[in-house]
């Protein structure tokens, strides 16, 4: 059934009314330089949950995630797993606490920034100011494209327009109200999106006649898994494919760069650590993201899988082959389209368009921080410049918007295609060891997390250009210096860079450091010191644990 | 189990939703031990109030 465009138009101008107005309420609490890039760091533990859920979950990980597991089964649900166990519980358990209370001793309000006074370096910061700022507007650009096919096939209008509509709502809010604005938008958007996936659960598993009834149907359909998928090793949506097989290598090394890859080292999201007051609201935002997570990505992949069953009982096919080329991207649209009311399918295209928001807001700012203030303001003008902070910022954020939109114009689908990987690849090889040593290794020194971010950066790029076939190709640069699509071929242009430049980014970090003299006592005691409200905290825990004790005894 | 024949399968399908709770039960953990604390620290305010 196909939604009418004007209930959807309806629904868009109310939601983007909804929009300025919650931007509007982080706005006006929002004057000061730690309020516009951090937020004021005091934001609610389930306000910074929902934003943290929100700018990881993007439209492609419900549309073109729910078509893969259509495509492959239910196996990818160890995904879903691991991004609620590292996604969330690790990093806000582990990681969160560290990067807060270091961003606070330290004074640091970006990542960037983070990094770079933890290592005494303002070449770190101002290098990974301009990492961020020359390769996130890639990933940005493929948000926004797909946010605008999505708009042009929606609602029916151009889609230059569409995109243009859709870049210049965010930035306005993105660019006046800072992170605040940010944050009370996305936790609006995450919530719509909740909505959205529970009444999706919902109403496949009634359709389909109830949760064990839809997953025996769709495990009875084994036998009708194309000739060419079980020669894969393909054997069932609800069975892990053949151990070994070209399908168990593609689903377990997604799986692996989904968690490689997804969490722990991506900017936009450990700067959210340092926006609320306590660890504790770290430890509560748990409670948040976690049920968030399960809901997005877990049912996004159970009710891919389950379309398969509605599309074999309604037109005889699997969802493979009702879809145009057996193009996955598009099996998602094509279930909602077909299997849920009208209503409903407007609501949903709502909470898509939240998750393609929220991303390129947090991508926007990201960005914008790490070009105006990390690589402009400290690096070139070594902190020396007059304009305030937020002026720098804004003007980082105007410029990073219209270069993302200007490469959504110009770049090729291919390369947009694989822009997100990259991007991730990019940023696990370069921070992810350097922030793992500046949480958890005292001995890390200088010359090491800066020989980690260098080779970690460089040798990914490299891997991406020469030898990788998905960048490499469509890049074209190889062929055009060497004349041939990889420099090396077989399995070697099949390993993904993540699986090549992140150990040697670990083996820089470790030797450089062993190698050259450690920071001084004095500021190591500072940066890893515990503040009043911290040890207010323990001493509260511990009170309450002996209270406990005390009255079991 | 589940209507899922594989163990492989069902255990993921579990892990999630345990997974899930599981943050749901240490996050509320976390919430009540800070209430607790807020009380003990306003009720420790009133008193020092009374007693001056």
């Amino acid at each position: 059934m196909a939604v009418s465009t004007s209930l959807l138009i309806l629904f868009v101008i109310v939601y983007f009314a909804c929009t300025f107005y919650v931007a509007r309420l982080g706005y006006k609490k929002n004057s000061q330089t730690d309020g516009y890039m951090l937020a004021g760091r005091r934001v609610h533990p389930a306000i910074m949950a929902l934003s943290y859920g929100a700018a990881f979950i993007s439209t492609s990980a419900i549309i073109g995630f729910g078509g893969v597991a259509a495509s492959l089964g239910m196996g990818l649900l160890w995904l879903v797993f691991m991004n609620i166990f590292f996604g969330i519980f690790i990093a806000f358990v582990i990681f969160g606490p560290g990067t807060r209370r270091m961003g606070l001793n330290l004074g640091a309000i970006t990542y960037p920034e983070f990094i770079g006074k933890r290592f005494q370096s303002r070449f770190i910061q101002a290098f990974s100011g301009l990492l961020v700022a020359v390769f996130m507007p890639l990933y940005a650009a493929s948000v926004i494209i797909g946010a605008g096919r999505f708009l042009e096939s929606t609602l029916g209008i151009n889609y230059n327009f569409s995109l243009l509509i859709f870049t210049v709502i965010i930035a306005f809010y993105v660019i006046k109200g800072g992170l605040l604005s940010v944050m009370y938008v996305d936790a609006m958007q995450a919530t719509l999106m909740l909505i959205g996936m529970t009444i999706l659960l919902i109403y496949t598993y009634s359709k389909l006649g109830g949760v064990v009834e839809a997953h025996q149907a769709l495990t009875n359909m084994a036998n009708l898994v194309p000739q060419a998928l079980v020669d894969q090793g393909h054997r069932g949506w609800t069975a892990m494919p053949a151990f070994n097989s070209p399908i168990w290598w593609t689903m377990i090394s997604t799986i692996i760069m989904g968690v490689g890859i997804g969490v722990l080292a991506q900017p936009q999201l450990a700067v959210r650590f340092m926006t609320v007051k306590d660890d504790r609201s770290l430890r509560r935002a748990v409670a948040v993201g976690g049920p968030f997570l399960l809901m997005m990505a877990g049912v996004a992949y159970v009710v891919g899988a389950l379309s398969n069953v509605y599309f074999y009982r309604t037109t005889g096919m699997i969802s493979l082959q009702v879809v145009p080329d057996g193009n996955t991207d598009l099996i998602m649209p094509a279930f909602l389209n077909h299997a849920m009311p009208e209503m409903f399918v407007a609501l949903f295209m709502l909470s898509l368009l939240s998750a393609a928001m929220s991303t390129a807001a947090a991508q926007f700012h990201t960005m914008g921080t790490a070009i105006g203030y990390d690589f402009y303001q400290q690096g070139l003008m070594k902190g020396q410049s007059t304009a305030t902070t937020v002026r720098v910022t804004q003007f980082g954020i105007a410029f990073t918007i219209l270069v993302s939109v200007i490469l959504a114009y110009l770049l090729p689908v291919s390369i947009i295609a694989r822009a997100t990987a990259m991007f991730m690849g990019l940023c696990t090889a370069a921070f992810l060891p350097l922030y793992i040593g500046a949480l958890f290794w005292k001995r890390t020194t200088k010359a090491g997390a800066t020989a980690s971010l260098v080779a970690g950066s460089i040798s990914s790029l490299f891997w991406l250009v020469f030898i990788h076939a998905k960048e490499a190709v469509p890049l074209g640069i190889c062929q055009a210096i060497f004349g041939k699509a990889t420099l090396l071929a077989g399995t070697w242009s099949l390993v993904d860079p993540i699986l090549v430049a992140t150990p040697l980014s670990f083996l820089a970090l470790i030797v450089v450091s062993l190698m050259t003299p450690q920071f001084s006592p004095e500021f190591l005691k500072k940066t890893y010191r515990r503040r009043f409200e911290d040890e207010e905290e323990d001493a509260s825990e511990s009170a309450s644990h002996k209270a406990t004790d005390s009255a079991g005894v | 189990m589940l209507g899922i024949d594989d163990p492989q399968i069902w255990l993921a399908y579990l892990a999630c939703i345990l997974s899930a709770l599981g943050c749901m039960v240490y996050g509320a953990l976390n919430w009540r031990e800070g209430e607790e604390e807020q009380a003990v620290k306003s009720g420790t305010q009133k008193q020092v109030i009374q007693d001056q």
